[in-house]
């Protein structure tokens, strides 16, 4: 199968308060079309790995391909357009522009991108937001939904430009068994039917499990 | 384009969902913009009032000949040694008519200068109007009226009887209103006239007139040149002024310089007449623009402030928005947006505003005994100071809003989302 992203050698330091390696020396590649889960012990690093494969991250040593493209010392704007078109994130703590109402949020990166007019990107919002159960808050306020109602908003937001890389840090952190559930068997058919490749942090070990492949990390490196 | 609706939609959710605020900001504006229509418009009817004034009771150009009192003394005339020293006390000035010789000729000359309108004789002397045992002082011109009536304006600013009168009647006289009430006669009453020469004359009163202003109302009257060469006991040639009117005032300045050369005599301009009147031009410019570019100041302060507030409030929004694709224009197009929507309602606002002050003021009535004889506060209303204000309110909303937007376009999305 088709490599889609490659990360080569990644390392990272922070140096607040004071230099330390956070990453050192991370390598892995993901497959069209494949659902990886990536696990590890709290503060080894998946978050870190996972903005500098988001590209929202630059400030790292080695190197980063998408589809044989070098994404690393693009520039802002580049890979703002990138991520836009590419990439859907789901953030650790799920993040939704609170004026907004929940179709809002997730039609504005469609809207961006304009690859549809308004009108069908917000028939694709809904269409988002309904296989999210999120249907009916769809013109609530963002800042008035539960903290797993706008997770899976973010989630619908993540998938509305069909990207070809899916990234969720926890993305079903805040969600019951059901709704977990649901959400994976979504990942699941997107990888297998539109051949995204998903790319999810998770401490849930079914959730891991059930997934193609398992990255584990520890202290900065992948372990397994 | 596309990216700029989207950037106005965001920019104006970003407003609505922060009303106080961009009420507060707003109205910023509208205080600085309206301000300044207030100031321009009542400063500028105040300058434009003065400039009618000036023009209005003053000719253009106007040819006389002061009595000179710098002449050598008697002994230097006589060729003393010029190294000597000579000191005479107080030198009266000799005894010499303020004639302008060959008068009628220059004014013949002058009908057909290029550029003249009209050109005028005048007689004028002091005299003193007697009611019962007051006088009052004042003076007396002896003219030709039709001409008079092309210069001034005339036959507009009569108030009783007719210009006619004065040809018809040999001892006929045009009053100044203030002074026709001050000695309580009308139209047709005989009033009695001295000279500082001692000579009486009796006078019909044939009728009032107004400039606007005391100065000339409470003092001056209109008679014939040959009553007035009467009553100073000269010949029919004998005139004191020759006035002119020009076609375009703004060439006063020069024709003066050309005629005093040319005859002789002193030629002043209008401006110079009226100069104590027309400084007060430069001090109200300058404080009309003084004010309202503080005004101005203060309000793009207010923007400023607020904008870089909400900015601050809104770092998480701004992350996002670029971790899901929006470019660094996108985010800088959101916020200048957002205080150029503020500054363009507030400076609507307060050209509204602003004309409606300036109209209040316009029909607030004028104070009476100030010497001016209007009824209300003099504004100007024209249409290029409140497209000034409007421009001006959009440049400084863009100018304050400009620092804060491009400090959020610069904003790094992970430091914010990593938390
Ligand atoms: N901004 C920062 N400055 C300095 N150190 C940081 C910063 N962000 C994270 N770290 C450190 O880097 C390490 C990795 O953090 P990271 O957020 O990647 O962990 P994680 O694996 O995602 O943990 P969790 O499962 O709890 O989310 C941690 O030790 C953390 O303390
Ligand atoms: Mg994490």
């Amino acid at each position: 199968m088709q490599t889609i992203l490659k990360a080569d050698n990644i390392v990272k330091y922070f140096y607040q308060p004071e230099p330390f390696e956070v990453l050192k020396g991370v390598s892995f590649e993901a497959k069209k079309g494949e659902f990886l889960s990536v696990v590890g012990k709290s503060g080894c690093g998946k978050s870190t790995l996972l903005y500098i494969l988001s590209t929202m991250d630059t400030d790292y040593q080695g190197n980063l391909q998408m589809n044989n493209e070098t994404l690393t010392g693009l520039s802002q704007n580049a890979l703002s357009r990138f991520r836009n078109e590419h990439m859907g994130f789901v953030f650790q703590f799920h993040y939704l522009l609170p004026e907004f109402t929940a179709l809002k949020n997730v039609m504005l990166p469609a809207l961006k991108l304009g690859k549809y007019s308004p009108k069908e990107v917000e028939e694709r919002a809904y269409e988002k937001l309904n296989w999210m159960g999120m249907g009916d808050y769809a013109l609530k306020r963002a800042s008035r939904l539960s903290g797993g109602q706008q997770q899976r908003v973010a989630i619908a937001r993540a998938l509305v430009n069909d990207p070809a890389i899916i990234m969720g840090d926890e993305p079903t952190g805040n969600l019951d068994q059901t709704n977990t559930g649901i959400i994976f068997d979504i990942f699941m058919k997107l990888a297998k039917e539109n051949g995204q490749t998903i790319i999810a942090v998770t401490h849930d070990k079914d959730f891991a499990a059930a997934s193609d492949r398992i990255i584990e990390m520890s202290d900065g490196v992948i372990v397994n | 384009m596309r990216n700029l609706r989207l950037a106005l939609d965001i920019a104006l959710t970003h407003l609505l969902a922060k009303k106080r605020q961009t009420i507060i900001a707003m109205l910023g504006v509208t205080f600085g913009i309206s301000m300044f229509i207030v100031m321009i418009s009542f400063m500028q009817g105040v300058n434009q009032f003065t400039l009618d004034l000036a023009l209005d009771g003053s000719p253009h150009v106007r040819i006389y000949n002061p009595i000179k009192n710098d002449r050598k003394s008697i002994i230097e005339q006589q060729g003393g040694p010029a190294d000597a020293m000579y000191i005479v006390h107080h030198q009266k000035p000799k005894s010499e008519l303020p004639k302008i010789k060959n008068g009628m000729r220059i004014l013949r000359e002058l009908e057909q200068w290029p550029g003249v309108q009209q050109a005028a004789p005048n007689l004028s002397t002091q005299v003193f109007y007697n009611s019962g045992s007051v006088q009052f002082a004042g003076s007396m011109i002896g003219c030709d009226i039709l001409k008079e009536n092309v210069m001034y304006d005339l036959e507009n600013k009569l108030e009783t009887g007719a210009l006619e009168d004065l040809l018809t009647n040999p001892d006929g006289i045009l009053l100044g209103n203030e002074l026709a009430e001050k000695m309580n006669v009308k139209v047709g009453d005989r009033i009695s006239i001295s000279t500082p020469q001692g000579t009486i004359l009796l006078m019909r009163v044939v009728g009032t007139f107004s400039f606007g202003f005391s100065a000339v109302d409470g003092m001056r009257s209109y008679a014939t040149l040959a009553s007035v060469q009467k009553i100073l006991q000269k010949d029919p040639q004998y005139i004191t002024d020759i006035v002119i009117r020009l076609e375009d005032y703004t060439q006063a300045k020069t024709l003066s310089k050309t005629l005093s050369q040319i005859y002789g005599y002193t030629a002043e301009d209008w401006e110079t007449t009226n100069a104590a009147i027309l400084a007060g031009e430069v001090i109200r410019n300058v404080m009309t623009f003084v004010v309202s570019l503080a005004m101005l100041v203060v309000a793009g302060f207010g923007i400023y402030n607020i904008m870089n507030m909400s900015i601050l409030n809104k770092l998480k929004d701004i992350a996002i928005l670029k971790a899901t694709g929006f470019e660094s224009g996108n985010i800088v197009s959101i916020f200048l947006l957002q205080s150029l929507i503020i500054g363009v309602l507030g400076g609507v606002l307060g050209v509204l505003t602003g004309g409606f002050f300036s109209y209040l003021i316009s029909i607030t009535p004028f104070p009476s005994g100030t010497g001016f004889n209007i009824e209300t506060f003099p504004v100007l209303f024209e249409v290029k100071y409140y497209i000034t204000g409007i421009v001006f309110g959009f440049l400084t909303t863009l100018f304050a809003g400009w620092f804060p937007a491009r400090r959020a376009s610069r904003v790094d999305p992970v430091d914010i989302i990593r938390g």
